[in-house]
């Protein structure tokens, strides 16, 4: 199995450019190990540095103190083993659903070996008759599910969801996290998601990471230990979200959660 | 009564047509304008009537091109009256002087008997403005993608093309002439320089105002620098980098027939000036006329090829 994250110690420290104003520590220290094959979700409150932290694992941002392994090697830069699904789509317009998917492929020069991928999925997302479609004739969740395809077609061990859901309605979201549900548990791989919806994150993931403030360190790690599929209305289920909002609410240190209920 | 208001809408050009032909035929001359071997004015009335006749007939059959038909009528209505108001201006009164003011006969007669004379001048043209084009838009293109994507070719040309760009590029032309060897390098460096420095300067700001996410996005699928740039930056700055060559292209034209008008020996530009030197009006205005055709052809191409090019486009932006 592959797919096994190790953060060790990270920090991230944004230099304020403007002089006197102080620099703004988004991680200190952080620390947390990822099982391959898992689903993790990383919640907390806005600003507490969970999307730069997936930033860092996908390799966008260096971190300023501290080191990240993916399966023994060190995280240094952006790569295709680890597949990212950003806030929105972020289609390329000027390519068609088709081109788009197979952006990476072509980009690594194996799309003649892997071709057919494409079409599969094109197909496992539900995309089918709208291959030669542009991304503005699209739906939001359309492009979304594009979106989810063309991260995942070059077969990364690792799945990074920046809070991918966050634009689309409640029916939308819940079909796409179902499916995301079916490819993870498919294909074998490891995801990690930030999201700011506590329900999204207990319906989906086998732990719960949950972030303090900035600067932000685990608070704690819930084990969500629920059989699959889910059901938003067991009691448990209701008892894993009070148990989070409660850690959310701590101390009163928290002024402006923002999570949907 | 919406259908009587179509009919006559339909039959307004034919009626000013005839009501023109009336006029050509009915008044008196004032007869200071040297007559034509033809009756070139009605040659091209005829020809409008014509185009109407097949558009209305094709129209029968497709709706799309009989609503198109009713929609430009009054226009083609309103271009065959002014046609006639200016014809009777110059062969019925003695408003306008007749040197300056040549009858439609006479302009549209030096079109047509001229036609092999004006061809060749309007292929000098064309091969000189294509010639300078390509050369610019190349090199603009080049510029253009360096001053975008580098550092430090932006810290050594941003300033020399701020400086040096927005020169007009007539005022060149002296030195031009001077420096290069020939006319026609000196003609081709003036146009090329006119089209590179709009393409150069879009090109850039449409490469630094991509999207960094997008950037990003190629990262995370493993695109390396050189695919990112030939592959995200370049298309998604194609928008910006179409700008630039319509603001080239038109740029070109008035360049083209300054430097034509300086120190050429073909070319419309130079034919234009020199029947003017001659005091020979009418080919004055068929060479202005021949330099709409020809422009606005060239800039319907151009618009043709943006939107083949930029389909993706559609209801993401607008220009």
């Amino acid at each position: 199995m592959v797919g096994e994250i190790n953060i060790k110690h990270v920090s991230k420290t944004f230099k304020n450019v403007d002089p006197g104003q102080e620099d703004v520590v988004a991680l200190n220290g952080f620390t947390l190990d990822i099982p391959s094959g898992s689903f993790v979700s990383l919640i907390g409150p806005s600003g507490c540095g969970k999307s730069t932290l997936l930033r860092i694992i996908g390799g966008l941002d260096t971190p300023s103190e501290g080191e990240l392994f993916l399966d023994g090697k060190k995280i240094t830069k952006a790569g295709s083993d680890r597949g990212f699904a950003f806030q929105g789509s972020n289609l390329f317009p000027w390519l068609t659903v088709e081109k788009n998917i197979a952006f990476g492929l072509k980009a690594r020069h194996i799309y003649k070996a892997q071709k057919d991928d494409v079409a599969d999925y094109i197909k496992l997302v539900g995309l089918e008759g709208f291959e030669k479609s542009y991304p503005h004739q699209l739906s939001g969740g359309m492009q979304q599910r594009a979106s989810l395809a063309r991260a995942l077609v070059g077969h990364p061990s690792v799945l990074l969801l920046d809070e991918p859901l966050g634009a689309l309605d409640a029916f939308t979201r819940m079909n796409i996290q179902d499916e995301i549900l079916n490819i993870w548990k498919e294909h074998n791989m490891t995801m990690l998601m930030v999201t700011h919806d506590v329900d999204e994150a207990i319906y989906m993931s086998d732990k719960v990471v949950v972030m303090s403030a900035r600067p932000s360190k685990v608070e704690e790690v819930i084990d969500i230990d629920l059989p699959r599929p889910r059901a938003r209305s067991q009691d448990t289920f209701q008892k894993y979200r009070t148990k989070i909002l409660d850690i959310l609410n701590l101390g009163g240190k928290i002024n402006d959660i923002e999570y949907y209920l | 009564m919406k259908k009587i208001i179509t009919l006559i809408k339909l039959i307004l050009p034919f009626l000013a047509i005839v009501i023109s032909v009336l006029v050509y035929y009915g008044v008196n001359d004032n007869g200071k304008q040297k007559k034509t071997e033809h009756p070139y004015y009605l040659y091209v009335l005829a020809l409008i009537a014509i185009l109407v006749l097949i558009e209305i007939v094709i129209g029968v059959f497709n709706r799309k091109v009989l609503n198109k038909i009713i929609y430009k009528a009054q226009f083609v209505t309103g271009v065959v009256v002014f046609l006639t108001v200016l014809n009777y201006l110059t062969t019925k009164t003695e408003l306008l002087p007749t040197l300056y003011f040549p009858s439609l006969d006479r302009i549209f007669g030096l079109i047509v008997e001229n036609r092999c004379f004006l061809l060749k001048n309007v292929i000098d043209s064309l091969l000189l403005l294509s010639e300078g084009f390509i050369w610019g838009a190349l090199i603009g293109f080049l510029t253009g993608i360096a001053l975008g994507f580098s550092k430090k070719v932006g810290y050594w040309l941003t300033p020399i093309t701020k400086v040096i760009g927005p020169i007009p590029t007539t005022a060149w032309i002296p030195l031009a002439l001077t420096v290069f060897p020939t006319t026609k390098g000196a003609n081709v460096f003036l146009i090329a320089f006119a089209v590179w420095f709009p393409v150069t300067l879009m090109t850039s700001s449409g490469i630094q105002s991509v999207n960094n996410i997008n950037f990003e996005v190629a990262k995370t699928l493993g695109a390396s620098t050189f695919y990112q740039m030939l592959h995200v930056a370049i298309p998604a700055a194609m928008p910006s980098i179409f700008l630039g060559v319509f603001y080239g292209t038109v740029s070109s034209f008035a360049t083209l027939m300054a430097v034509e008008m300086n120190g050429n020996s073909s070319g419309i530009g130079w034919y234009i000036n020199w029947q003017k030197s001659v005091m020979m009006y009418d080919g004055v205005y068929a060479g202005l006329l021949i330099i709409a055709a020809l422009c606005s052809l060239l800039l319907t191409v151009l618009f043709k090829l943006r939107d083949k090019v930029l389909v993706w486009q559609k209801g993401v932006i607008k220009w």
